[in-house]
């Protein structure tokens, strides 16, 4: 019996512990559980509060299939694309398109806006060209005009022809570029090229140092390197933005129309007037330079009729001048 | 050995005493050594420069952009055919005195090729991309012909070289006791464990005869791809559909000097004048005059026809050669590189050794002065003015770093040469000692003359 009462006597005491932390995990339970119910109500609360405070912080986006999705603001960054994406879509060039450029010798007067917009835009010294303007004279009983001269994005260009390594190619725009992480520095094309379009980096080029570190753009040749071929691109950087090229919006003296042969559509890059191309080129008696080379030029020349300037040219263009 | 007759043997211990005598390391060659290799590195130094400074340090500016360095590259791709001239065009038709020349012959293309691809290197804008042309070679573009062909020429004149070498390395490796042992091992090494057996001779003649018919075809295709990396653009001078033939008819006459230089040079340093006698002399002179008359023929169809029309660019780009700046450049390499020696060469007395050698310098330089004539005035005068750059672009003058890398190319030649022939009997020592009483049969081909 006593053996009995002490029995129940430990079997209480144990009872005692078991309730005494049967108590203690119910009040730790408790508490903990009020801490995350509270917590979680909090941050439920901050979301709600941030969430009314600025309810329209998200941002409608077209994404490149055409679809309009909604992203919050601060999820939002900057495209940059790198050299691989502007190489991939630098070759391809623009579906669809037929850019060709028509240049009215009859209104040029040699105010080389075109020339220094282009230089900018490429980071060249005053004496390297994508676009030059030439004094140009037939015979001595002819007249001397002045005739721009950027690369003629020949059809049929010798240069792609030459080039071993593809370094330069011609796009479905009907674009000739030149890709200066690929060319050798063989100026192979430049010997092949009858229009003198092509320039090489014999030197470090212009802004060498500042323009260190960016990435190359394909469709704007920069940053420009030595040892490499560089050319005029026809702006292709501003085309894919929908912008006319450099040359074409500097000019004041309305020389320059550019569009796209396909839609038949070329716009003057000063007046901002948009004329049939087959108009225009009937129009006006256009021609090609040396088409009996066979390299079918994307440029077209109206010729310097009726001018209604006086023809001026300074004294270093007259010693380069061959007749 | 034993096959052979004991006739031969002796003829093989004189011809061998004789002609592997200069196959040494003496002072003389050290010293020349020494010579070629510290002007090598004065001049690549220079070419340091330029892979410093880019293609500015030369004369090259964006209307002649291609100078110098192309001149040179064309020059020596142009003697290098020497060697298929001799060995194979005048070898396969059985043409007997050109045994003791052939090797020269192949050493000269050896040479030249292997440097011509070296000095293409120093024209490029970029040389670090040099793999590029291997990676992203684009079929169509002849620079990618060139490679090919070139490269291919250098190996078969290799093979042409080594070949009929073997016998006479296995000779020399026993009969050169006194020569350093590295020498030594190499001669056993590259001779193969070659016995002189008959069947061994058997299929050497038969390699040589394939590797003989394989170079004509390599020979003229290095040439004539050569030619075409001008012919194939539009511009006056070089849009010419005969530039292939005047191309290769050229490199005859360039080849056919330096291999006489070669000989005359041999005759008297190795003392090899019963061997290079005037017999070969007379003979190779006549060769000389033969492919000169046939260079002076496509001279006349490339600058008479054109002259005759004088269409608007021609007449420019030809003008400036007969009367202009290069006036005296241009005839000066038309009459003494090529109607003088022509003329010259006609008297038995002129075919003589020395003078015959003193006419090749003069046709040599003017070989390589002719390059330089074909490949910069076309570019001075564009179908478009050059107009709004700076003065000096519109004439091109060499620079002297450009003189130097150039003049690095020429050493290099003439290391190659010397370590081919000095390291190696320059004459074949068997093939020779086959040919009962050699000498005698020489003198008396002279007489008969």
């Amino acid at each position: 019996m006593s053996e009995n009462k002490k029995k129940n006597s430990d079997s209480s005491e144990i009872e005692k512990i078991v309730e005494s932390s049967r108590r203690e995990f119910i009040k730790k339970a408790g508490i903990s559980g009020a801490a995350i119910i509270s917590g979680a109500a909090a941050i439920y609360a901050g979301y709600r509060h941030e969430k009314a405070k600025h309810p329209k912080d998200t941002i409608k986006v077209l994404t490149q299939d055409n679809r309009l999705v909604e992203i919050p603001v601060d999820q939002v960054k900057d495209y940059k694309p790198g050299v691989k994406v502007f190489q991939t879509r630098g070759r391809e060039g623009l579906k669809g398109k037929k850019w060709v450029m028509v240049i009215d010798l009859a209104k040029c007067r040699n105010a080389r806006k075109c020339i220094s917009a282009c230089q900018s835009a490429h980071h060249l010294r005053p004496y390297e060209y994508h676009m030059n303007t030439l004094v140009m004279q037939e015979s001595v009983n002819t007249p001397a005009y002045f005739m721009p001269k950027p690369c003629q994005h020949c059809d049929n260009p010798p240069c792609v022809s030459v080039c071993p390594v593809d370094a330069t190619f011609k796009r479905q725009d009907g674009i000739v570029l030149i890709d200066n992480e690929r060319c050798i520095g063989c100026r192979f094309c430049m010997a092949a090229c009858p229009y003198s379009a092509r320039m090489f980096h014999w030197q470090e080029p212009l802004n060498a140092n500042a323009d260190k570190g960016k990435v190359y753009n394909i469709e704007l040749n920069v940053p420009q390197k030595r040892g490499t071929i560089s050319k005029c691109l026809f702006s292709a950087d501003r085309l894919r933005d929908n912008i006319l090229p450099y040359c074409v919006s500097a000019c004041p003296n309305g020389v320059y129309y550019f569009g796209d042969e396909n839609e038949d559509a070329v716009t003057n890059g000063t007046t901002k007037e948009t004329v049939s191309l087959k108009e225009l080129l009937k129009k006006n008696g256009a021609y090609r330079l040396m088409s009996e080379l066979g390299t079918k030029p994307r440029v077209y020349y109206l010729p310097p009729k009726n001018r209604l300037f006086e023809f001026e040219e300074t004294g270093q263009e007259k010693n380069d001048k061959t007749i | 050995m034993s096959l052979k007759s004991d006739q031969y043997n002796k003829r093989l211990n004189t011809i061998s005493e004789d002609l592997l005598r200069p196959v040494r390391i003496n002072k003389g060659f050290i010293l020349w050594m020494v010579i070629l290799f510290s002007a090598l590195a004065i001049c690549l130094f220079a070419y340091t420069v330029q892979l410093r400074k880019g293609l500015s340090v030369t004369g090259l500016r964006d209307y002649t952009s291609w100078g110098m360095y192309i001149a040179n590259f064309v020059f020596f791709v142009a003697t290098s055919l020497v060697g298929m001239l001799i060995s194979s065009v005048l070898g396969l038709i059985g043409v007997k005195w050109i045994k003791p020349i052939a090797r020269i012959a192949e050493i000269i293309a050896i040479a030249f090729a292997a440097v011509a691809g070296l000095v293409i290197i120093s024209d490029m804008g970029r040389p670090d991309r040099l793999p590029y042309v291997f990676i992203f070679g684009r079929v169509q573009s002849p620079i990618l012909w060139d490679v090919t062909v070139v490269t291919t020429y250098f190996v078969l004149s290799l093979l042409l070289w080594f070949f009929p070498l073997i016998p006479d390395l296995a000779v020399a490796k026993t009969r050169l006791p006194d020569r350093p042992s590295f020498l030594i091992k190499v001669y056993e090494l590259l001779s193969f464990k070659w016995e002189h057996h008959e069947e061994q001779y058997k299929i050497l003649k038969k390699a040589v005869r394939v590797l003989l018919i394989l170079i004509i075809p390599t020979a003229f295709a290095i040439h004539t791809v050569t030619s075409w990396l001008f012919a194939v653009t539009p511009r006056a001078g070089w849009d010419s559909t005969i530039f292939g033939p005047y191309f290769i008819s050229g490199a005859f006459v360039s080849g056919t000097a330096a291999l006489i230089i070669a000989m005359y040079f041999f005759r008297v340093n190795f003392k090899f004048q019963s061997y290079l006698t005037e017999f070969h002399f007379e003979k190779i002179a006549r060769i000389l005059v033969l492919v000169s008359i046939v260079y002076l023929y496509f001279n006349l169809n490339e600058f008479l026809v054109p002259a005759y029309k004088m269409k608007k660019f021609d007449a420019i780009h030809l003008k400036e050669l007969f009367t202009g700046v290069y006036a005296p450049l241009f005839w000066g390499i038309q009459i003494i590189g090529l109607v003088l020696p022509i003329i010259l060469l006609l008297f038995r007395q002129i075919r003589k050794p020395l003078p015959l050698f003193i006419i090749s310098l003069f046709v040599f330089a003017a070989s390589w002065l002719k390059r330089f004539i074909i490949v910069v005035p076309p570019q001075a005068h564009p179908y478009l003015p050059i107009q709004n750059v700076p003065a000096e672009w519109h004439f091109y003058r060499p620079t002297p770093i450009e003189s130097a890398v150039t003049l690095a190319s020429i050493i290099l030649v003439l290391i190659i040469i010397t370590f081919l022939s000095k390291l190696f009997p320059v004459l074949p020592v068997c093939e020779l000692a086959e040919d009962e009483n050699i000498v005698e049969n020489q003198k008396e081909e002279i007489n008969l003359l």
